[in-house]
Protein backbone atom coordinates (compact mmCIF):
# COMPACT_ATOMS: atom_id res chain seq x y z
CA UNK A 1 0.00 0.00 0.00
CA UNK A 2 2.71 2.31 0.64
CA UNK A 3 4.95 1.48 -2.22
CA UNK A 4 2.29 2.07 -4.40
CA UNK A 5 1.63 5.34 -3.00
CA UNK A 6 4.78 6.54 -3.04
CA UNK A 7 5.34 4.91 -6.74
CA UNK A 8 1.99 7.22 -7.63
CA UNK A 9 3.43 10.20 -5.95
CA UNK A 10 6.65 9.84 -8.06
CA UNK A 11 4.41 9.61 -11.15
CA UNK A 12 2.47 12.81 -10.50
CA UNK A 13 5.79 14.80 -9.43
CA UNK A 14 7.28 13.79 -12.56
CA UNK A 15 4.28 14.42 -14.82
CA UNK A 16 3.90 17.94 -12.60
CA UNK A 17 8.39 18.27 -13.23
CA UNK A 18 7.50 17.55 -17.23
CA UNK A 19 4.99 20.16 -18.11
CA UNK A 20 7.20 22.67 -15.65
CA UNK A 21 10.00 22.19 -17.50
CA UNK A 22 8.53 22.18 -20.98
CA UNK A 23 6.09 25.43 -20.30
CA UNK A 24 8.40 27.42 -17.78
CA UNK A 25 11.41 25.80 -17.58
CA UNK A 26 14.37 28.76 -17.73
CA UNK A 27 11.40 30.91 -19.69
CA UNK A 28 9.57 32.02 -17.14
CA UNK A 29 8.97 35.17 -18.90
CA UNK A 30 7.50 33.43 -21.99
CA UNK A 31 5.31 31.53 -20.44
CA UNK A 32 3.82 34.89 -17.97
CA UNK A 33 3.79 37.11 -21.34
CA UNK A 34 1.55 34.64 -23.24
CA UNK A 35 -0.90 34.59 -20.12
CA UNK A 36 -1.21 38.31 -20.77
CA UNK A 37 -1.40 38.46 -23.95
CA UNK A 38 -4.09 36.10 -23.92
CA UNK A 39 -5.71 38.44 -21.48
CA UNK A 40 -5.11 41.20 -23.07
CA UNK A 41 -6.52 40.48 -26.36
CA UNK A 42 -9.39 38.44 -24.53
CA UNK A 43 -10.15 41.60 -23.08
CA UNK A 44 -10.36 43.42 -26.74
CA UNK A 45 -12.07 40.30 -28.49
CA UNK A 46 -14.57 39.15 -26.10
CA UNK A 47 -15.25 42.09 -24.11
CA UNK A 48 -14.75 44.93 -26.62
CA UNK A 49 -16.10 42.90 -29.46
CA UNK A 50 -12.96 44.82 -31.17
CA UNK A 51 -12.22 42.12 -34.25
CA UNK A 52 -9.46 44.59 -35.64
CA UNK A 53 -7.62 45.48 -32.81
CA UNK A 54 -7.54 42.04 -31.62
CA UNK A 55 -6.19 40.90 -34.98
CA UNK A 56 -3.62 43.61 -34.46
CA UNK A 57 -2.41 43.25 -30.74
CA UNK A 58 -1.81 39.10 -31.02
CA UNK A 59 1.02 38.58 -33.33
CA UNK A 60 2.22 41.96 -32.12
CA UNK A 61 2.50 41.41 -28.39
CA UNK A 62 3.74 37.97 -29.39
CA UNK A 63 7.01 39.59 -31.25
CA UNK A 64 7.30 42.34 -28.53
CA UNK A 65 7.24 39.04 -25.59
CA UNK A 66 9.69 37.11 -28.13
CA UNK A 67 11.90 40.42 -28.65
CA UNK A 68 12.01 40.96 -24.63
CA UNK A 69 13.44 37.74 -23.83
CA UNK A 70 15.68 37.23 -26.61
CA UNK A 71 17.13 40.87 -25.21
CA UNK A 72 16.97 39.32 -21.59
CA UNK A 73 19.31 36.23 -22.80
CA UNK A 74 21.23 39.02 -24.38
CA UNK A 75 21.98 40.79 -21.58
CA UNK A 76 22.65 37.76 -19.44
CA UNK A 77 24.80 36.31 -21.71
CA UNK A 78 26.94 39.42 -22.11
CA UNK A 79 27.63 39.63 -18.16
CA UNK A 80 29.11 36.35 -18.37
CA UNK B 1 -10.55 27.81 -55.64
CA UNK B 2 -9.40 30.11 -53.01
CA UNK B 3 -10.89 28.05 -50.55
CA UNK B 4 -9.29 25.23 -51.88
CA UNK B 5 -5.28 26.90 -52.19
CA UNK B 6 -6.16 28.13 -48.74
CA UNK B 7 -7.07 24.63 -47.23
CA UNK B 8 -3.84 23.41 -49.46
CA UNK B 9 -1.64 25.78 -47.74
CA UNK B 10 -2.85 24.83 -44.32
CA UNK B 11 -2.26 21.12 -44.46
CA UNK B 12 1.31 21.86 -45.92
CA UNK B 13 2.38 24.43 -43.34
CA UNK B 14 0.21 21.60 -40.77
CA UNK B 15 2.62 18.96 -42.09
CA UNK B 16 5.70 20.72 -42.49
CA UNK B 17 5.53 22.05 -38.80
CA UNK B 18 4.70 18.49 -37.37
CA UNK B 19 7.23 16.53 -39.78
CA UNK B 20 10.16 19.37 -38.93
CA UNK B 21 9.20 19.62 -35.40
CA UNK B 22 9.26 15.33 -34.37
CA UNK B 23 12.42 15.52 -36.72
CA UNK B 24 14.00 17.79 -34.20
CA UNK B 25 13.11 15.48 -30.96
CA UNK B 26 13.75 12.42 -33.12
CA UNK B 27 16.84 13.38 -33.98
CA UNK B 28 18.05 14.26 -30.05
CA UNK B 29 16.34 10.78 -29.36
CA UNK B 30 18.58 8.81 -31.17
CA UNK B 31 21.31 10.66 -30.45
CA UNK B 32 20.98 8.95 -26.66
CA UNK B 33 20.31 5.76 -28.49
CA UNK B 34 23.28 5.64 -30.41
CA UNK B 35 25.66 6.53 -27.33
CA UNK B 36 23.89 4.00 -25.06
CA UNK B 37 24.40 1.14 -28.26
CA UNK B 38 28.02 2.60 -28.81
CA UNK B 39 29.42 2.64 -25.54
CA UNK B 40 27.07 -0.37 -23.72
CA UNK B 41 24.81 -2.69 -25.31
CA UNK B 42 22.95 -2.62 -28.33
CA UNK B 43 20.44 -4.80 -27.14
CA UNK B 44 18.88 -2.72 -24.14
CA UNK B 45 19.21 0.51 -26.26
CA UNK B 46 16.56 -1.26 -28.52
CA UNK B 47 14.63 -2.74 -25.65
CA UNK B 48 14.77 0.51 -23.95
CA UNK B 49 13.87 2.44 -27.16
CA UNK B 50 10.88 0.01 -28.21
CA UNK B 51 9.03 0.18 -25.03
CA UNK B 52 9.25 3.80 -24.76
CA UNK B 53 7.09 3.56 -28.53
CA UNK B 54 4.75 1.08 -27.06
CA UNK B 55 4.32 3.45 -23.73
CA UNK B 56 3.81 6.43 -26.03
CA UNK B 57 1.52 4.34 -28.31
CA UNK B 58 -0.65 3.48 -25.61
CA UNK B 59 -0.60 7.20 -24.24
CA UNK B 60 -1.97 8.07 -28.14
CA UNK B 61 -4.90 5.73 -27.89
CA UNK B 62 -5.56 6.59 -24.40
CA UNK B 63 -5.61 10.58 -24.70
CA UNK B 64 -6.00 10.94 -28.68
CA UNK B 65 -10.40 9.93 -28.57
CA UNK B 66 -10.89 12.34 -25.61
CA UNK B 67 -8.81 15.39 -27.45
CA UNK B 68 -11.52 15.25 -30.06
CA UNK B 69 -14.74 15.33 -27.98
CA UNK B 70 -13.20 18.18 -26.30
CA UNK B 71 -15.19 22.12 -27.07
CA UNK B 72 -12.89 22.92 -30.12
CA UNK B 73 -12.56 26.24 -28.87
CA UNK B 74 -11.56 25.87 -25.55
CA UNK B 75 -9.02 23.04 -26.93
CA UNK B 76 -7.97 25.99 -29.38
CA UNK B 77 -7.26 28.48 -27.33
CA UNK B 78 -5.35 25.93 -24.82
CA UNK B 79 -3.39 24.91 -27.82
CA UNK B 80 -2.73 28.10 -29.18
CA UNK B 81 -0.70 28.89 -25.85
CA UNK B 82 1.18 26.50 -25.55
CA UNK B 83 2.53 26.37 -28.85
CA UNK B 84 2.90 30.10 -28.13
CA UNK B 85 4.96 29.40 -25.59
CA UNK B 86 6.83 26.54 -27.31
CA UNK B 87 7.37 28.08 -30.24
CA UNK B 88 8.93 31.35 -28.61
CA UNK B 89 11.42 29.13 -26.57
CA UNK B 90 12.49 27.38 -29.87
CA UNK B 91 12.81 30.73 -31.61
CA UNK B 92 14.75 32.19 -28.72
CA UNK B 93 17.09 29.75 -28.69
CA UNK B 94 17.67 29.25 -32.37
CA UNK B 95 17.79 33.05 -32.58
CA UNK B 96 20.40 33.22 -30.22
CA UNK B 97 22.25 30.28 -31.73
CA UNK B 98 22.37 31.68 -35.03
CA UNK B 99 24.32 34.70 -33.60
CA UNK B 100 26.90 32.57 -32.10
CA UNK B 101 25.62 33.38 -28.73
CA UNK B 102 24.84 30.02 -28.08
CA UNK B 103 26.80 26.41 -29.12
CA UNK B 104 24.50 25.86 -32.22
CA UNK B 105 24.30 21.65 -32.16
CA UNK B 106 22.80 19.92 -28.85
CA UNK B 107 23.90 16.81 -30.21
CA UNK B 108 27.29 16.47 -29.21
CA UNK B 109 26.90 17.04 -25.44
CA UNK B 110 23.97 15.03 -25.43
CA UNK B 111 26.21 11.92 -26.64
CA UNK B 112 29.16 12.80 -24.71
CA UNK B 113 26.97 13.10 -21.47
CA UNK B 114 25.45 10.11 -21.91
CA UNK B 115 28.14 8.06 -22.20
CA UNK B 116 29.82 10.05 -19.02
CA UNK B 117 26.55 8.75 -17.26
CA UNK B 118 27.04 5.05 -18.50
CA UNK B 119 30.90 5.64 -17.16
CA UNK B 120 30.17 6.28 -13.94
CA UNK B 121 27.30 4.03 -13.21
CA UNK B 122 27.27 2.35 -9.42
CA UNK B 123 27.92 -1.11 -8.62
CA UNK B 124 24.02 -0.80 -7.22
CA UNK B 125 22.42 -0.33 -10.44
CA UNK B 126 23.51 -3.13 -13.34
CA UNK B 127 25.07 -1.59 -16.74
CA UNK B 128 22.25 -3.15 -19.05
CA UNK B 129 19.96 -1.64 -17.04
CA UNK B 130 21.33 1.68 -16.75
CA UNK B 131 21.64 1.52 -20.43
CA UNK B 132 17.64 0.37 -20.97
CA UNK B 133 16.46 3.10 -18.59
CA UNK B 134 18.67 5.84 -20.36
CA UNK B 135 17.24 4.97 -23.81
CA UNK B 136 13.76 4.84 -22.03
CA UNK B 137 13.88 8.10 -20.71
CA UNK B 138 15.86 9.59 -23.92
CA UNK B 139 13.27 7.82 -26.24
CA UNK B 140 10.11 8.68 -24.29
CA UNK B 141 10.32 11.85 -23.13
CA UNK B 142 11.69 13.33 -26.72
CA UNK B 143 8.67 10.95 -28.21
CA UNK B 144 6.54 12.80 -25.57
CA UNK B 145 6.94 16.13 -27.22
CA UNK B 146 6.28 14.82 -30.15
CA UNK B 147 2.92 13.15 -29.37
CA UNK B 148 1.98 16.49 -27.85
CA UNK B 149 2.83 18.39 -30.92
CA UNK B 150 1.27 15.75 -33.19
CA UNK B 151 -1.71 15.88 -30.93
CA UNK B 152 -2.45 19.46 -30.09
CA UNK B 153 -1.95 20.57 -33.73
CA UNK B 154 -3.71 17.85 -35.49
CA UNK B 155 -6.81 17.63 -33.67
CA UNK B 156 -7.03 21.62 -33.81
CA UNK B 157 -6.51 21.32 -37.66
CA UNK B 158 -8.95 18.99 -37.45
CA UNK B 159 -6.18 16.32 -39.10
CA UNK B 160 -4.90 14.39 -36.86
CA UNK B 161 -4.46 11.50 -38.78
CA UNK B 162 -2.10 13.65 -41.33
CA UNK B 163 -0.26 15.17 -38.41
CA UNK B 164 0.18 11.72 -37.70
CA UNK B 165 1.15 10.38 -40.65
CA UNK B 166 3.80 13.43 -41.19
CA UNK B 167 5.33 12.21 -37.73
CA UNK B 168 5.60 8.63 -38.69
CA UNK B 169 7.82 10.07 -41.93
CA UNK B 170 10.00 11.84 -39.78
CA UNK B 171 10.41 8.61 -37.46
CA UNK B 172 11.62 6.64 -40.52
CA UNK B 173 13.70 9.45 -42.32
CA UNK B 174 15.24 10.17 -38.97
CA UNK B 175 15.86 6.61 -38.15
CA UNK B 176 16.86 5.79 -41.81
CA UNK B 177 19.88 8.57 -41.75
CA UNK B 178 20.65 7.59 -38.67
CA UNK B 179 21.30 4.18 -39.68
CA UNK B 180 23.69 5.94 -42.28
CA UNK B 181 25.26 8.62 -40.56
CA UNK B 182 25.11 7.51 -37.01
CA UNK B 183 27.65 9.09 -34.67
CA UNK B 184 27.55 11.93 -37.62
CA UNK B 185 24.25 13.27 -35.56
CA UNK B 186 25.92 16.85 -34.77
CA UNK B 187 26.33 17.59 -38.91
CA UNK B 188 22.22 17.80 -39.30
CA UNK B 189 21.46 21.15 -39.48
CA UNK B 190 19.31 21.59 -36.52
CA UNK B 191 19.06 24.82 -35.35
CA UNK B 192 17.57 25.77 -39.36
CA UNK B 193 15.04 23.07 -38.41
CA UNK B 194 14.59 24.35 -35.08
CA UNK B 195 14.08 28.41 -36.47
CA UNK B 196 11.66 27.13 -39.32
CA UNK B 197 9.84 24.97 -36.37
CA UNK B 198 9.91 28.02 -34.28
CA UNK B 199 8.37 30.14 -36.76
CA UNK B 200 5.45 27.34 -37.59
CA UNK B 201 4.91 26.80 -34.06
CA UNK B 202 4.43 30.39 -32.98
CA UNK B 203 2.67 31.23 -36.28
CA UNK B 204 0.18 28.24 -35.28
CA UNK B 205 0.06 29.25 -31.83
CA UNK B 206 -1.32 32.70 -33.12
CA UNK B 207 -3.38 31.26 -35.36
CA UNK B 208 -5.18 28.98 -32.82
CA UNK B 209 -5.10 31.22 -29.76
CA UNK B 210 -6.89 34.18 -31.63
CA UNK B 211 -9.47 31.37 -33.25
CA UNK B 212 -9.70 30.40 -29.13
CA UNK B 213 -11.07 33.85 -28.10
CA UNK B 214 -13.17 34.63 -31.36
CA UNK B 215 -10.76 36.43 -33.69
CA UNK B 216 -12.17 36.22 -36.97
CA UNK B 217 -8.79 36.38 -39.25
CA UNK B 218 -8.82 38.48 -42.18
CA UNK B 219 -8.91 36.07 -45.11
CA UNK B 220 -9.99 33.15 -43.00
CA UNK B 221 -7.06 30.12 -42.88
CA UNK B 222 -4.60 32.10 -45.53
CA UNK B 223 -4.22 34.58 -42.71
CA UNK B 224 -1.81 31.73 -41.39
CA UNK B 225 0.56 32.05 -43.68
CA UNK B 226 0.73 35.68 -43.50
CA UNK B 227 1.76 34.94 -39.80
CA UNK B 228 4.30 32.67 -40.81
CA UNK B 229 5.83 35.01 -43.39
CA UNK B 230 5.71 38.01 -40.47
CA UNK B 231 7.54 35.62 -37.98
CA UNK B 232 10.00 34.88 -40.39
CA UNK B 233 10.87 38.64 -41.23
CA UNK B 234 10.74 39.50 -37.45
CA UNK B 235 12.84 36.16 -36.83
CA UNK B 236 15.51 36.96 -39.30
CA UNK B 237 15.39 40.93 -38.30
CA UNK B 238 16.28 39.80 -34.42
CA UNK B 239 19.15 37.65 -35.52
CA UNK B 240 20.86 40.36 -37.89
CA UNK B 241 20.43 43.15 -35.46
CA UNK B 242 22.11 40.76 -32.90
CA UNK B 243 24.67 40.03 -35.24
CA UNK B 244 25.50 43.71 -35.60
CA UNK B 245 25.47 44.25 -31.70
CA UNK B 246 27.46 41.10 -31.48
CA UNK B 247 30.23 42.43 -33.58
CA UNK B 248 30.19 45.66 -32.09
CA UNK B 249 30.93 44.14 -28.76
CA UNK B 250 34.46 41.72 -28.75
CA UNK B 251 33.72 41.68 -24.61
CA UNK B 252 30.67 39.51 -25.77
CA UNK B 253 31.55 36.02 -24.55
CA UNK B 254 31.11 33.15 -27.73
Amino acid sequence: MKASSSWALRVVRGFARFWWDLLVGDTPELFVAVLLIIGVVALASLTGHDNMLAVILLPTLSVAALGASVHRAWRGLRRR
Amino acid sequence: MVMASAVSSNVVVLVGAVFLASAVEMVEALTIVVAVGYTQSWRSALEGSAVALLSLGALVALVGPALVHFPIDVLRLIVGAVLLIFGMQWLRKAILRSTGLKAKHDEDAIYQQTVATLSTGTSSTPRDRMAFVLAFKGVFLEGLEVVIIVLTLGTSARHLSLAALAALAALVVVGVVGVIVARQLSKVPENAMKMTVGVLLVSYGTFFGGEGLKIRWPGGDTMLIVLVAIYAVVTWLFVARLRVLAASEPAVAP
